[in-house]
């Protein structure tokens, strides 16, 4: 028998109504995009083309998505047993994360009849690391279809194909390692060819590591979050004993991400930019906080074993990671030519990713209410 | 002098900066491409335009490009920067009373902005799609509509913020100037080069049209000059005129790894609108740096891959045999 098993009880529940709205709102939204474009719909301008749509929901929603490669990690490469609980709800979640970007990503594209140039050998640039990207996602998104399959061949008993599935999962595990490596650290190559335009506060040849570094904490930085809202909202025990750990684990790879980050600016030169009193300066200064206060918490071993500073912590750290994507790519860029240009996401906007985060959360209520996900409650 | 723990901090970190810059941006960088020896250019000498905007008509009209006004009154063209529907601009600098051609204080200058065909472009590095090419013999960076996914990194890796989206229609498209592609083909040269009366825009060969803007610093300023008009080397008839106080460098030979179109002035290229103080090299060449070396052959991800498969394969291999003998020992 599996040690994972479905919730239980009703899917159409209030919370579920009110989503539900979100999203349909969200989708009507959507409609106007396609049949006006995206000017009517969203502030994007040729001064900030990249708004909330790419961000929030695609470079910072895989950074939350990469709570599978964060934990695959640890059980898998480090061999750490005890963390396997934790795989099936964390792969769900990456899932979706990534899932959701791919439509984020559909619904941004200014041509997105033209998708299918990316998959043809003869268009392919392989300079550009935006293929890579786009690539390393699409197949991303099918292997972890293929981690996540066992949740519906228990449920619906397919022992057959399980069996032969585990004899090969080895191989689509270290893809599913090998895949978030490569593109979540090109998310921040991306932005190295900005050159000047993002501020020295933010811009180096250091992006790569610095954004795989911060995805993976974000990654040990979700799971104990949605554990606890999981086990708050579905009145389940708490699995406290192991997030304290896997907080501890965080907190390695936050210090790590710290010091490379902390240093980079000092032997760039560059940190004198954060006292020069502007917005840049402020929101450096709140991201660095929202980092460090993790760290400080997290430190006295006392903090690790209480649900209420795990949570904090988890919840601080996410918006750190989240804080640094829309600096780098947003706040901190700033295009000097071709006009005077401003951004700030319009409301339509915004609610077409409240709506998509609505989606992810209504898809999370019934997988767990149906599928095997959540491991097994000791205690119940 | 008294320096407060500001500008202390600050002129301790532009210090270190400096002196640590050569070094980090030598770091996992590609060579800088160089020009075509037949690269095909434009200098424009800010100097002699006298703001006619003959090349903004011709410009519309080579390219079918449609009237764009942002006056209430919507009667003349009146764009105020390039976009999904202008091209080419021409923009006014002007200080104080702005009395005086070509003067920084109380004076005023003309400025021609649409895309300046780099050497080493970012955004036909950064397209994943190849709907932006770089010629290689012209080495016109020209558009395709046809393959490009509307991503518009291009339009957010350009430097000097050219290439432009049509946001306000449901199929829109990238637009940027294309150095009139389509009429060079047919031996023509581009609208706004041809139309051009004063020879402030000029079209030739990058070298020829840099040999030219030499001499043009050499000569004495107030001097008479005979500025070719067109096409750089064809007969038709020069414009004769004083030689300005130039400003002392040519902008497009160095900046960001150069650009095929270049520019002369007397007041300084910040004021016109260009980026100054960028470096010698192309951001290119340091985004590529960076994805050359880690996925040279793919040979580190095949080897990443290859270690990854072996380790999960034992690590899993294990859990399996622990659990069959569990099972074994219930049963």
């Amino acid at each position: 028998m599996s040690a994972h098993q479905p919730v239980g009880g009703k899917i159409i529940t209030r919370p579920f109504m009110v989503l539900s709205v979100l999203f349909m709102i969200a989708a009507a939204i959507l409609l106007a995009r396609f049949v006006l474009g995206l000017g009517p719909v969203t502030n994007l301008n040729d001064g900030y083309p990249w708004g909330i749509w790419i961000v929030i929901d695609v470079m910072i929603g895989t950074a939350f998505g990469c709570a599978g490669y964060s934990v695959a990690l640890l059980v898998y490469l480090l061999n750490k047993g005890e963390y396997h609980p934790l795989v099936r709800p964390a792969m769900m979640a990456g899932l979706f994360g990534y899932g959701l970007a791919g439509m984020a990503v559909m619904i941004d594209l200014g041509r997105y009849w033209n998708f299918w140039t990316l998959l043809w050998p003869g268009y392919m640039q392989f300079n550009s690391v935006m293929l890579e990207v786009a690539l390393c996602v699409m197949a991303y998104i099918v292997v972890l279809a293929i981690e996540f399959s066992p949740a519906f061949l228990e449920k619906f008993g397919l022992k057959d194909i399980h069996k032969k599935l585990n004899k090969v999962l080895f191989f689509f595990i270290a893809v599913g390692i090998l895949l978030p490596t490569m593109h979540q650290s090109s998310l921040g190559t991306l932005a190295v060819v900005a050159g000047h335009q993002i501020s020295a506060l933010w811009q180096t040849q250091l992006l790569p590591p610095l954004f795989l570094i911060s995805a993976v904490l974000m990654g040990y930085a979700l799971v104990p979050f949605e554990s606890i809202l999981a086990s708050m909202g579905l009145k389940r025990p708490m699995e406290t004993p192991l997030l304290a750990k896997i907080s501890y684990v965080a907190l390695i790879v936050t210090l790590i991400y710290l010091a490379i980050r902390v240093g980079d600016l000092l032997w760039r030169g560059a940190l004198g930019l954060a006292f020069t009193g502007s917005l840049d300066a402020l929101m450096f200064w709140i991201e660095m906080a929202l980092f460090i206060v993790p760290v400080v918490l997290l430190m006295k071993p006392a903090n690790r074993i209480k649900a209420r500073t795990i949570f904090i912590s988890a919840a601080s750290l996410l918006v750190a990671g989240s804080l640094y994507r829309l600096n780098i790519y947003i706040i901190g860029y700033h295009p000097t030519a071709g006009g005077s240009w401003s951004y700030f996401p319009s409301v339509t906007e915004m609610l077409v990713t409240l709506g998509i985060f609505s989606l992810e959360v209504i898809l999370y209520l019934i997988f767990v209410k149906r599928l095997p996900v959540l491991h097994h409650a000791p205690t119940a | 002098m008294t320096v407060n723990r500001r500008q202390f901090l600050k002129m301790a970190a532009t210090g270190v900066g400096a002196s640590l810059c050569t070094t980090q941006a030598q770091a996992l960088q590609r060579e800088t491409l160089k020009v075509s020896p037949d690269a095909v250019g434009m200098l424009y000498d800010s100097t002699l335009c006298i703001g006619c905007k003959a090349c903004m008509v011709a410009c519309k009209n080579a390219n079918g490009m449609p009237v764009e006004s942002t006056d209430v009154n919507p009667m003349w063209d009146t764009p105020l920067e390039t976009s999904g529907e202008t091209l080419n601009v021409i923009k006014l600098y002007k200080n104080g009373t702005g009395e005086h051609k070509d003067q920084l204080d109380d004076g005023f200058a003309f400025m021609k902005r649409h895309c300046l065909h780099c050497v080493d472009p970012s955004c036909v590095s950064v397209c994943p799609v190849s709907a932006m090419t770089k010629d290689a013999v012209t080495g016109i960076v020209e558009h395709h509509k046809d393959r490009c996914i509307g991503c518009r990194y291009c339009v957010y890796s350009c430097p000097f913020g050219i290439p432009k989206y049509e946001y306000d229609k449901a199929f829109g498209q990238i637009q940027k100037c294309q150095f009139c592609a389509h009429l060079q083909a047919k031996g023509e040269i581009p609208a706004c080069c041809d139309v051009c009366p004063t020879g402030a825009t000029l079209f030739g060969r990058v070298d020829d049209l840099k040999k030219e803007s030499e001499r043009r610093l050499q000569a004495k300023p107030g001097d008479r000059y005979v500025f070719p008009r067109g096409k750089f080397g064809s007969d038709r008839p020069p414009h004769e005129a004083a030689i300005a106080q130039y400003q002392e460098h040519v902008y497009g030979l160095k900046e960001l790894g150069g650009t095929q179109i270049m520019y002369m002035s007397a007041i300084p290229f910040d004021k016109l609108g260009l980026p100054v103080n960028v470096p010698d090299y192309s951001y290119p060449s340091q985004a590529e740096g960076i994805q050359h070396t880690l996925y040279k052959w793919m040979l580190a991800p095949a080897i990443l891959l290859g270690g990854l498969s072996y380790v999960v394969h034992r690590n899993t291999q294990k859990k399996d045999d622990e659990k069959n003998a569990s099972e074994r020992r219930e049963s």
